[in-house]
């Protein structure tokens, strides 16, 4: 304080710059991508065509992300654990989805009003499965630790992970496996400005928006919704006020469950692959846009995961797709390390 | 506290006198050196022995991280990574240009002696890993430092990818002349260990390799134990128990923080460095997510912080993996008329072994003791334990 009132020193500058950088480094960090890249086009092909693409493809991946961040970012802000098992209950998701419409035998023959409900009715079968199967892991490997040391949920955690995973692994094989393409997701639906929108963008788009909207008007308005965030803020005077924590956090996985299993048929649709694997890569994704959004924050998990899709997506395009993993990992170590409580600002206890 | 004229309701295991103890740990050495005598030179279960004498060293650095420090490290698989590199820079014909096709040779014997590339003798090579990998520990360390548990985890398991993925595509990487890896081709083959005064090591007698790793364990044994009880082990202790207690009574967080990470790394470092040497190869698929939940499957199955227990878990899910699931239970699907290899699922099998084990049993097979009384009895009983105790307490001068 008295530093920067003595008149002539440099502390008052120096100090709002660094604030400066604090508030918008990690932005700024962000930016620099598409800002480099951009430039490059403009200099080699002259208009922006090829980063519209990138951007488009990445906000409609971004929308699957977004879908499974919340699921992290809702468990995180209840009880405070990494649910690693996330991702594969998001691979579970495509596996049921895929092996449903397989089963009911839904292909591109039916007809535009047969394909909406057949795939209204996967959509829902996808969430149910995946959200009992949340619950279900709660249930027996999360609800027996609480109270424990914080390290032996996660280790569970990581231990269901790899059950899911061999789970995926005896339902469909070792390799990644083709779907049939009901959507023809690769066709475009029209285009702007020299950026094609495929029918996999618009799904992405539409089915992520009602569900985050009706999400986000349940936690803010009804009963549950409200014993949620009570619970989040401290389950211990939510108790004395009469919620059932136990239930409520089942009702949190449930969700949260449920989002990975429609975000596990949008990424069987647009990707037209499956793979036992893809879970662990999603979660890690997933988990570093809930972290960049601020974990606990569900605005902050939507747009985290639009973020990430669209730095993969320029990465997989511009860099190749096999070092996209070690970038999506180490921006997750950059924004550890300079801003833990990310974009939008963390809504935990601990944080709190 | 009232807690304290409470009956015990735990049973305690009792406690060998000094006398019995030597005895027992003689007997188990001399048993441990004895037994490849009574082992076919070049068979499957020596070999089997000496990886799992190798993952005993890993679990151990493990251990120190998990266990002592409390730092979940879910990317240890990154010191291995490392350690084998340095065997494979050092110790094959990767650097096949160096010296202008001549190669390099320091204090080696025998066939790499003739050879293009760099070769150094074993032990500088382990000396070399355990640099590299204590260094590449205290990195990794470094941005974990102000975060709290669950994140550690995260960044760590980010390094450890991150490792595994430039591993991989390592061979588009180019600088000074040479590839940064092999990427999955693997650098192989790869130096025999070669020790002074011994024959260079063979792939048909397996007893020297034992014997190698055997001595690897005690040494790392030695230094575990007198870690654990030295002021720098109680400080990982406490920071373990209670980091904002244990930093104001002085204990000096991040240093005790970071010579945990180095530590573990550099064991990790020294198994890499000999696995990479035994196995022959060393190659970008071995270094994968899974192998680090491999080694913290041994530490957990054991007892988090429990060095014998750690012992007694890294070679039982070392037999499992290597002899038990796929030679003695591959048969019962097919004889069950189920249609798949159960190698396949081998991490399955780890996955469903760490949850029962910690919804079960969650100090483990040989629990740590300090961790055992706060599982079991909470932490105010831990008031009568002390005086039984000295070892644990936290009291820096």
């Amino acid at each position: 304080m008295a530093a920067a009132s003595l008149p002539g020193t440099s502390a008052a500058p120096v100090r709002a710059l660094r604030a400066l950088l604090g508030k918008y480094g990690l932005i700024l960090v962000l930016a620099i991508m598409p800002v480099a890249f951009g430039i490059h086009d403009l200099r080699t092909e002259g208009d922006l065509s090829r980063l519209g693409n990138n951007l488009l493809d990445g906000l409609s991946n971004g929308a699957i992300w977004a879908l499974v961040a919340i699921g992290y970012t809702l468990v995180y802000g209840i009880i405070e654990l990494i649910n690693f098992a996330h991702g594969d209950v998001f691979m579970i998701g495509s596996f049921s989805a895929a092996g449903f419409f397989g089963t009911i035998g839904l292909t591109t023959a039916v007809g535009p009003a047969g394909l909406v409900i057949g795939l209204a009715v996967t959509l829902l079968v996808a969430m149910a499965t995946c959200g009992t199967l949340n619950v279900m892991i709660e249930r027996v490997a999360y609800r027996p630790l609480r109270g424990a040391p914080k390290l032996a949920p996660l280790i569970t955690a990581v231990g269901f992970s790899f059950i899911l995973q061999n789970v995926g692994l005896l339902w469909r094989g070792g390799s990644q496996q083709g779907i049939v393409d009901l959507i023809d997701s690769q066709e475009e639906l029209f285009a702007a400005a020299g950026v094609s929108v495929t029918h996999g963008d618009a799904l992405a788009i539409v089915v992520t928006i009602p569900l985050v909207l009706a999400m986000t008007t349940f936690i803010a308005r009804s009963r549950l919704g409200k014993a949620m965030r009570a619970t989040a803020q401290d389950p211990d005077a939510a108790r004395l006020m009469g919620i059932n924590v136990d239930t409520t956090i089942s009702a949190t996985f449930l969700i949260g469950g449920m989002l990975a299993g429609a975000a596990g048929l949008i990424y069987a649709l647009y990707q037209t692959t499956v793979w036992y694997f893809q879970g662990f890569t999603a979660g890690l994704i997933a988990f570093t846009a809930a972290v960049m959004g601020g974990i606990g924050n569900i605005r902050g998990a939507v747009l985290g995961g639009l973020i990430i899709g669209v730095i993969q997506q320029t990465s997989d395009n511009r860099i190749g797709s096999q070092w996209t993993p070690a970038i999506v990992f180490a921006y997750l170590v950059l924004i550890m390390v300079f801003k833990p409580s990310g974009l939008l600002g963390e809504e935990t206890r601990e944080a709190g | 506290m009232s807690t304290a004229a409470a009956p015990r309701t735990r049973p305690r295991a009792p406690k060998l006198a000094r006398g019995p103890r030597l005895a027992l740990t003689a007997a188990a050495i001399v048993a441990g050196v004895i037994l490849p005598f009574f082992l076919d030179a070049g068979g499957g279960f020596i070999d089997d022995a000496t990886l799992a004498l190798a993952y005993v060293v890993m679990a151990l650095g493990l251990n120190i991280i998990v266990g002592f420090a409390g730092l979940l490290d879910l990317g240890y698989v990154a010191f291995f990574a490392i350690g084998a590199y340095t065997m494979g820079y050092f110790g094959s014909l990767f650097h096949i240009e160096a010296n202008g096709g001549e190669g390099i040779h320091v204090l080696v014997t025998g066939p790499a002696a003739e050879l293009p590339g760099i070769h150094l003798n074993f032990l500088l090579i382990v000396v070399l890993a355990i640099i590299a990998t204590t260094i590449a520990g205290m990195l990794i360390g470094l941005p974990t430092l102000r975060l709290r548990g669950d994140y550690i985890a995260i960044v760590t398991l980010a390094f450890g990818e991150i490792v595994g993925r430039i591993a991989l595509n390592g061979d588009e990487i180019t600088g000074f002349g040479t590839k940064l890896t092999n990427g999955r081709q693997g650098i192989t083959p790869v130096d025999k260990i070669d020790l002074p005064f011994i024959e260079p090591f063979t792939s048909l007698n397996l007893r020297p390799w034992y014997w190698v790793a055997f001595v690897m364990v005690l040494l790392v044994l030695f230094v575990n134990f007198r870690l654990r009880d030295s002021r720098l082990g109680r400080a990982w202790i406490a920071l373990r128990e209670d980091e904002v207690a244990a930093v104001s009574m002085g204990v000096p967080a991040v240093k005790t923080k970071l010579l945990a990470y180095g530590t573990g790394a550099a064991f990790g470092g020294i198994s890499g460095a000999f696995l990479g040497s035994y196995l022959n190869t060393v190659n970008a698929d071995q270094f994968q997510f899974s192998f680090s939940i491999f080694i913290l499957a041994m530490v957990i199955l054991g007892g988090l912080g429990s060095i014998w227990g750690v012992v007694v878990g890294a070679i039982a899910l070392s037999f499992i993996n290597n002899r038990l699931i796929p030679d003695v239970l591959n048969e019962i699907p097919g004889n069950i008329g189920l249609d798949f290899d159960l190698t396949e699922l081998s991490f399955g099998i780890f996955g469903f072994l760490l949850v029962i084990m910690m919804v079960l049993r969650p100090e483990g097979l040989i629990p740590e003791r300090r961790r055992q009384i706060e599982l079991s009895e909470g932490i105010e009983d831990l008031a009568v334990d002390e005086d039984e105790e000295p070892v644990v307490h936290a009291t820096v001068p």
